[in-house]
């Protein structure tokens, strides 16, 4: 058993526990003349005090913070089992190394003669990811996963631009991520979805049949969001390829490949990469993450500037970008995000990453093995890095992949990725990685089949948990209906809306 | 390796648990053609004492030791150290985005806390939970102009950060959305009011405008909505410079601001990550794109939050969502929130303060080169030398000079973009203006 109760704090919003003219800062003294706001700037520019601002000292402010965090779960608690995310250990000396003065403080408009060390990580990052994705060219610009993936979707369009047609229409399996339509849209194309097999792969018959002078790519996943890898790739390649369309993958589930396997050698022509999973950057309660595109040499004419090129004996950036889709971010992408990414393929170096694939679907498979015998599975194609178990038996007995979700809480781990994706019915979608030990595993799969067991025994315990938090279940309901969005004082009663 | 937790007898155990011989058999069901045959061409893993010597090589070529005077979108601020302190918490750090809310308060109240401020400090009425930055911001802000107004017509100041413009253009040329740009005032440098008048029509979705501008150059707000109402447009207000708005009016009158945090103890990191915001009125709140907190109760009645009105996103709407972000910059968000929390009311007032007394000091001894009034950076005139040759001469004293403003704006040629803040010291302003002699 993993957890027990303990107690947590209370803590106050900022806004309720400030008092006037309590400081948690002391600034230097000037060395100029102050100047008159009023004087410099004209009355009608200067604002009056910014109401309800915090005001509290720097003793109350670290321990708001520190009291917040230990309502968090973390990777550092704890496995992370959520399907599609690779919440893997995130190395502490990336965050040490990320934070050294002359990369941390590197202005993006300082001369170049004085950028040479970050230029040289950004580059070295670059080529690291052409080998490891077996693809030609790298642009780190994007900033995260869909953001990449409309980088990788206007790269196409560009390329059939100049082919004389942009076309219409992107297809989209129907086991895709929700960012993959999304993002289709923003590019200016619309969405065609097209059926899985009954093994979960792309169905040939009908991509033979969909596939025209309208259709400008395939955005697929591979391994899909089953965890299965889909063994008809190069049939699916050649399908688009003889039409003239291309072959977008998203790269989200790129742990299950790295060092076994190179999209850029399965006829895939871009994908993205989500640096904050495969590359161990830390998730940080929802980002900042990167999304660096990865693309075939007939696409890179269209990367957005600027490119590092390598002159005699110094980087340069190169601007004189003519055929480029345009700048996607400003300046070159989230740096902090990439050197991270760098160390953490510094550490590991080419075997080392193709261990961490090998250790990342030994516990997948392990997972699956174990929970098997109590909960549905309904593709059995080998899988990869994640497994995907339906809630079947469970729901006859009135309980749903979300309830047994929330009991797992009980049993101290975060939950599993619920109800996705949505071609399995009641969806357990489970990505261990490969930075749980063999005793962590076996907590979560005791935990897993404890709940099995409960779930014929007292059902109402598992819809009603979690049990042990100290935020009971949320009223997410409530909160969608009336939203309140921001603290308001007491008197004036809380902002509602609609 | 230090990052798999397993020995070698553990695998053997999970091996056979599995059914197989070995780990590697779990991949015989790959095709032939699709395995890599060949180790990776990478050099081999190294140890961590290895790895910080490699980056602290790299960080010694770079611009340590030397005094700096660019901003243009990126500034250098003091970062408290309670901002590391807190966001290397591993419960901040290595938590995921807060979807199971009962064991994510920590991360839901903190982004509960930054929308309420972002919002005292623009005077908007909500905030979202953050952006990717500020430049994506701008076309996430159009497209709500768009999708508000029906409209599908941008028009956007010269004035505004070139790089923001840009990143615009690539996002606007494929939502078919014709964007026109107006120019800004020769004497004043503030976004030319006549050009707009000119150029908006009742096509025209969004008016966008930042303040202080690219040149430093504070707008005239107030105006430009009037301008932008009138015709039945919104006013998009960009910020690159948060510290502003410790000292200056909220831009209140506008409908959408869209602006970068990264001057809230956000390392300046060779341009991200950095964390951008939009923030608008409540009538607009169901157009706007990315995460939202908001207040709830849990099954107790104790109060509680988490992410809401997700019917907006992507993960529920598919191509029909208001965007296609997934990920914010919830750690940034964190750092900008510790920072507002430690200078509070009080310290954003006094930082405001400090920056434009530095930047009026060296304003005073290199004249500005426009009118209009100006926070903490300014465009001056380099006086028939070439910036090159003054940002030469200045690296020599271990001096980072301004931005040359010829690569986006030809008719400036002879001028730099020049920034000032608390970190200035008034030896380095004056050998600055020295090399203008």
């Amino acid at each position: 058993m993993k957890v027990r109760s303990h107690i947590t704090q209370n803590e106050a919003l900022l806004f309720e526990m400030g008092s006037p003219g309590k400081v948690g800062y002391q600034l230097p003294s000037l060395d100029v003349p102050a100047v008159d706001a009023v004087a410099a700037l004209g009355r009608e520019n200067v604002r009056a005090e910014i109401e309800g601002f915090p005001e509290v000292s720097e003793v109350e402010a670290i321990r708001h913070f520190t009291r917040l965090s230990t309502w968090n779960y973390a990777i550092d608690l704890g496995l992370y089992p959520l399907g599609s995310c690779t919440m893997k250990y995130n190395p502490r000396v990336n965050e040490l190394v990320a934070r050294l003065d002359g990369l941390a403080w590197a202005h993006p408009y300082q001369p170049e003669a004085l950028a040479q060390g970050a230029m040289e990580v950004m580059a070295r990052l670059e080529a690291a990811l052409a080998e490891i994705t077996g693809m030609d060219a790298v642009t780190l610009q994007p900033a995260a996963g869909a953001h990449g993936e409309l980088t990788g979707i206007l790269l196409i369009r560009a390329l059939l631009e100049k082919r004389g047609n942009p076309r219409k229409k992107i297809l989209i399996p129907d086991s895709a991520h929700g960012t993959n339509p999304a993002t289709a849209a923003i590019a200016g194309y619309t969405v065609e979805n097209i059926h899985s097999t009954a093994s979960g792969m792309v169905d040939l018959a009908e991509l033979e049949r969909v596939v025209d002078k309208d259709v400008a790519a395939l955005m697929m996943t591979n391994p899909n969001t089953l965890g299965v890898f889909d063994d008809n790739m190069a049939g699916v390649a050649e399908i688009l390829h003889k039409k003239g369309a291309l072959v977008y993958m998203y790269g989200a589930n790129m742990n299950a490949l790295v060092g076994i396997a190179r999209p850029g050698d399965f006829g895939v022509d871009v994908m993205h990469l989500n640096l904050h999973k495969t590359f161990s950057t830390p998730h940080g309660g929802g980002g900042p993450g990167g999304g660096p595109v990865a693309v075939k040499k007939i696409l890179e004419p269209f990367l957005p500037a600027p490119r590092m090129k390598r002159l005699r004996n110094r980087w340069a950036f190169d601007y004189k970008r003519p055929r480029a889709i345009g700048k996607v971010r400003a300046y070159y992408g989230n740096f902090g995000v990439i050197v991270r990414a760098l160390a953490y393929i510094l550490a590991h170096g080419g075997d080392g990453l193709r261990n961490a694939t090998v250790d990342a679907v030994l516990n997948a498979n392990y997972i699956r093995r174990k929970l098997e015998p109590f909960y549905d599975l309904p593709y059995t194609a080998p899988n990869m890095h994640e497994v995907v178990f339906s809630d079947d038996r469970q729901a006859k007995l009135g309980v749903r992949t979300g309830d047994i979700a929330k009991r797992l809480i009980d049993y101290g781990f975060h939950p599993y990725t619920v109800s996705f994706p949505l071609i399995v019915h009641g969806a357990l979608m489970i990505e261990p990685t490969e930075t749980e030990s063999k005793l962590e595993l076996d907590l979560f799969i005791e935990a897993m089949t404890a709940i099995a067991k409960e779930v014929e025994t007292d059902p109402q315990l598992v819809r009603s948990a979690p049990h042990s938090t100290r935020t009971s279940k949320v009223d997410e309901v409530g909160a969608a209906r009336r939203p309140i969005l921001r603290w308001k004082p007491r008197e004036t009663g809380s902002q509602t809306a609609d | 390796m230090r990052y798999l937790p397993k020995s070698q007898a553990e695998r053997r155990q999970m091996v056979e648990a599995c059914g197989v011989e070995s780990a590697e058999q779990l991949f015989s069901h790959l095709p032939d053609g699709v395995r890599l045959k060949r180790p990776l061409d990478l050099a081999p893993g190294i140890s961590e004492y290895d790895i910080v010597d490699y980056f602290r090589a790299r960080s010694a070529e770079g611009a340590s030791g030397y005094a700096s005077f660019l901003g243009a979108g990126v500034y250098a601020h003091y970062r408290p150290v309670l901002v590391d302190t807190v966001v290397s918490r591993g419960e901040f750090l290595t938590s995921y985005t807060p979807y199971q809310a009962e064991i994510s308060q920590g991360t839901l109240v903190t982004i509960f806390e930054f929308q309420t401020m972002i919002c005292q400090l623009t005077g908007m009425e909500v905030a979202n939970a953050s952006m990717y930055d500020g430049s994506t911001a701008v076309p996430e802000a159009a497209m709500m102009a768009a999708r508000i107004t029906g409209r599908d017509g941008v028009l956007i100041a010269r004035s505004v950060h070139p790089e923001y413009r840009e990143v615009l253009l690539t996002y606007a040329r494929n939502q078919g959305m014709p964007v026109q740009e107006f120019g800004y005032n020769n004497e004043s440098g503030a976004a030319e009011l006549a050009d707009l008048e000119s150029k908006i029509n009742d096509a025209t979705a969004a008016v966008i405008v930042q303040s202080p501008n690219f040149f430093g150059v504070i707008e005239n707000v107030k105006r430009l909505a009037e301008i932008a109402h009138r015709h039945g447009a919104l006013l998009v207000f960009i910020f690159t410079e948060a510290v502003s708005l410790g000292i200056l009016e909220p831009p209140a009158d506008a409908d959408i601001v869209a602006g970068e945090l990264q001057s809230f103890a956000i390392s300046p990191s060779f341009g991200g990550p950095f964390a951008g915001i939009i923030a608008t009125k409540e009538k607009f709140m169901r157009q706007m794109p990315g995460r939202l907190v908001g207040e709830t109760v849990d099954s107790r009645g104790n109060r509680a939050f988490c992410l809401t009105l997700a019917t907006r996103e992507q993960h529920i709407r598919r191509e029909k969502a208001t965007s296609n972000i997934c990920t914010n910059q919830a750690l940034i968000a964190l750092m900008a929130t510790v920072f507002m929390t430690v200078y509070g009311k009080q310290g954003l007032r006094e930082l405001a303060e400090q920056n434009l007394a530095k930047a009026h000091y060296l304003g005073a001894k290199l004249k500005p080169r426009f009118s209009g009034a100006y926070f903490n950076e300014f465009v001056a005139a380099t006086n028939g030398k070439t910036p090159d040759v003054i940002n030469q001469a200045l690296l020599k004293k271990k001096i980072i000079g301004g931005v040359p403003l010829n690569r986006w704006y030809p008719e400036l040629e002879n001028s730099m973009l020049l920034c000032a803040t608390e970190m200035s010291k008034r030896e380095h302003m004056d050998q600055l203006a020295e090399a203008w002699q």
